[in-house]
């Protein structure tokens, strides 16, 4: 199975190492993200999770290994090449990170304001393409983002990275901060909008339902490296004392259905 | 990839075929666009529409929505636009991008003129928020000031004096440093001028009495606004931005007892110091330039300078001095305390706290010099 899957992989780590000071965090961690998945990335807390997304995206330098995106080495590509490669992901940052002085619709414009040359006409319509397909209500677009909810912070974030159109969308902890339903609705949300514009999506969660419910494939971050990758079913049948007490503790599914 | 013809058209006995090719993505939107709103352009009426869409390599929502457009535009001139051999791949797209957009854009704001009056409203009506802001802190910190006396052990001292240090000790080198050449440059115009009418002597009466009076404190208390009344508005805003001040009054704490009170009182005790030192350095910096510039020795610059100022010309200078500390700590923090939860508005009321406690300081220091003329000081 890796060998065919492994063709098909748009990101591709390999035997990644990255620290701060002393003791590494990420340990020749070895990753595959698969054309067209829904990758959903879970570890205790500390663990580096974020690290790994961050490394990836070029905000944490990695002490050793390769990242590949689409072929392409990060490590040893040109400027251009780097560039080209930024233009094709989007990132929604844990806390949204919104343009705190720009209201949501320039929040969205900005990307496609900086990279393409378009006509206002067609930016403004874009833009309030993109509010509408995240779900968003047209009287949002004028707001700024100090006076919006949890919700639509992350709801304009989302739209915000997929405001070029992306291929791979990078999420990290996207339902955190919401209620059931409105997390429910938003992990149906990046389904939809997967599943529509043919995303490929890197899913940094802790939230099981999500992973239930939306993840194509799991993988498990502990002791510095990956653990355990695959579906579900995989993740129940590990042995693995985390991974255990992870799908199968108390707050699981199963652990709830077996009280 | 990005290669062949995005859109062609031929008339097929009054039905118009429409052929995509190519990309249809965002790097190609822009021409898209224009070759999309040429059909439009010259098909006012058609009758009916085939766009065939089975030429396309890739489409994303850019593509989609310059489709809809386009279908749109010419369901608007009459024809029926259909969408023929679109690959599966891109059904859910575009089917999506029919239901965008459907609501009417939101109404242009109002009229430029209209808006740029309103904005002239606001700013009025904003000058004497800041003013009831203003007097509603001095209210707080003296009801602050009150709880203190009476419960001398809630005041938080460890606080008071970690400011002092801050704003006072911290500050001397630099207050030395600034008030010292200040001093050397007002001795160095002095001398340069007074040299014409030979009165180089009085060049220490002024320097006396102008660095005592006016220009020591005034000058110390704009670098602390500057140096601190910002520092302070920043954190106090920032701390407003991450809800910390909301979490000390859950807890049953007044953020003015907590935070503002001690800021200013640090403010008050440590500007009349700092003013002190920076008077005297003044001197001393006019002292050696009056010597090393304009010859004048040390001996009869200090014999001068005894016979041109008195005990009165120095306690007016610091009289003033905790009051402008005063000005300083309350308006920067009811600034800090006044923004909001972007970034901007904390760099916003971090400028304002400066402008305005600079503007007040100057304001407080003319009045007082007219004040003391008056009362023959």
């Amino acid at each position: 199975m890796t060998d065919m899957a492994n063709d098909d992989a748009v990101i591709r780590v390999r035997d990644l190492t990255v620290g701060f000071d002393g003791a590494p965090v990420l340990d020749r961690l070895s990753l595959d993200v698969m054309r067209g998945e829904i990758l959903g990335f879970v570890g205790a807390s500390g663990a580096g999770k974020s690290v790994l997304m961050r490394t990836i995206i070029g905000l944490v330098p990695k002490r050793s290994g390769l990242i590949e995106v689409d072929g392409v080495d990060l490590g040893a590509a040109s400027e251009s090449a780097r560039r080209a490669i930024e233009r094709r992901w989007g990132i929604l940052f844990q806390q949204g990170a919104l343009f705190s002085s720009l209201t949501v619709r320039q929040n969205v414009q900005f990307p496609i304001r900086e990279h393409l040359r378009l006509s206002g006409r067609l930016i403004d319509e874009i833009a309030r393409a993109k509010l509408e397909m995240v779900g968003l209500p047209p009287d949002v677009a004028d707001k700024y983002p100090a006076a919006l909810s949890g919700g639509m912070t992350k709801r304009v974030a989302l739209a915000r990275a997929l405001a070029l159109d992306p291929d791979i969308v990078f999420l990290d902890e996207p339902t955190s901060g919401l209620d059931p339903i409105g997390a429910g609705e938003f992990d149906e949300l990046i389904r939809t909008l997967q599943r529509t514009l043919g995303l490929t999506v890197f899913m940094v969660t802790h939230d099981l339902d999500s992973l239930h419910t939306v993840c194509d494939r799991i993988a498990v971050l502990a002791e510095g490296r990956v653990i355990t990758a695959g579906p579900i079913p995989t993740m129940l049948a590990s042995e693995h004392p985390w991974v255990k007490s992870y799908f199968r503790g108390k707050r699981s599914r199963a652990g709830a259905r077996a009280a | 990839m990005n290669g062949g013809p995005l859109l062609e058209s031929a008339d097929h006995g009054g039905r118009l075929a429409l052929s995509a090719g190519g990309a249809w993505t965002a790097e190609r939107a822009s021409e898209l666009e224009r070759l999309i709103e040429r059909v439009i352009a010259r098909h006012p009426r058609v009758d009916g529409v085939d766009i065939d869409m089975g030429g396309v390599e890739r489409l994303d929502t850019f593509g989609a929505w310059l489709l809809e457009r386009l279908m749109r535009a010419l369901a608007a001139a009459g024809g029926e636009a259909r969408v023929v051999s679109l690959p599966d791949r891109y059904r859910g797209l575009v089917l999506q991008a029919q239901e965008l957009n459907r609501a009417a854009p939101a109404p242009a704001r109002g009229h430029a003129l209209g808006a740029a009056i309103a904005a002239l409203g606001r700013n009025v009506g904003e000058v004497g928020a800041d003013l009831v802001a203003a007097v509603a802190m001095i209210g707080a910190l003296a009801a602050a000031l009150g709880r203190a006396a009476l419960r001398p052990r809630s005041f938080r001292f460890t606080s008071l004096v970690h400011q002092i240090d801050r704003v006072g000790w911290r500050a001397v080198p630099i207050v030395l440093l600034i008030t010292f050449l200040i001093g050397g440059i007002l001795a160095q115009q002095g001398l340069f001028h007074f040299r014409e009418f030979g009165a180089e002597i009085y060049v220490v009466d002024m320097i006396g009495i102008l660095v005592l009076r006016e220009v020591g404190v005034l000058m110390v208390a704009i670098m602390v606004a500057g140096r601190s009344g910002s520092s302070y508005t920043a954190e106090l805003g920032s701390m407003k931005m991450r809800e910390e001040i909301d979490a000390l009054r859950t807890m049953g704490f007044d953020p003015i007892d907590v935070l503002v009170l001690p800021r200013v009182l640090a403010l008050v005790i440590a500007v009349p110091c700092l003013a002190f030192l920076g008077s005297m350095a003044a001197l001393y910096g006019g002292g050696l330039m009056c010597w090393l510039y304009g010859g004048m020795s040390p001996e009869v610059f200090l014999a001068r300078l005894r016979q041109a100022i008195d005990l009165q010309d120095f306690a007016i200078g610091l009289i003033k001095a905790p009051f402008m500390g005063l000005i300083i700590g309350v308006i920067a923090g009811t600034q800090g305390l006044a923004v909001k939860g972007s970034a901007e508005s904390l760099g916003l009321k971090t400028t304002d706290s400066v402008v305005k406690s600079i503007f007040l300081v100057i304001l407080l220091d003319g009045f007082l010099a007219v004040f003391f003329a008056a009362i023959g000081l």
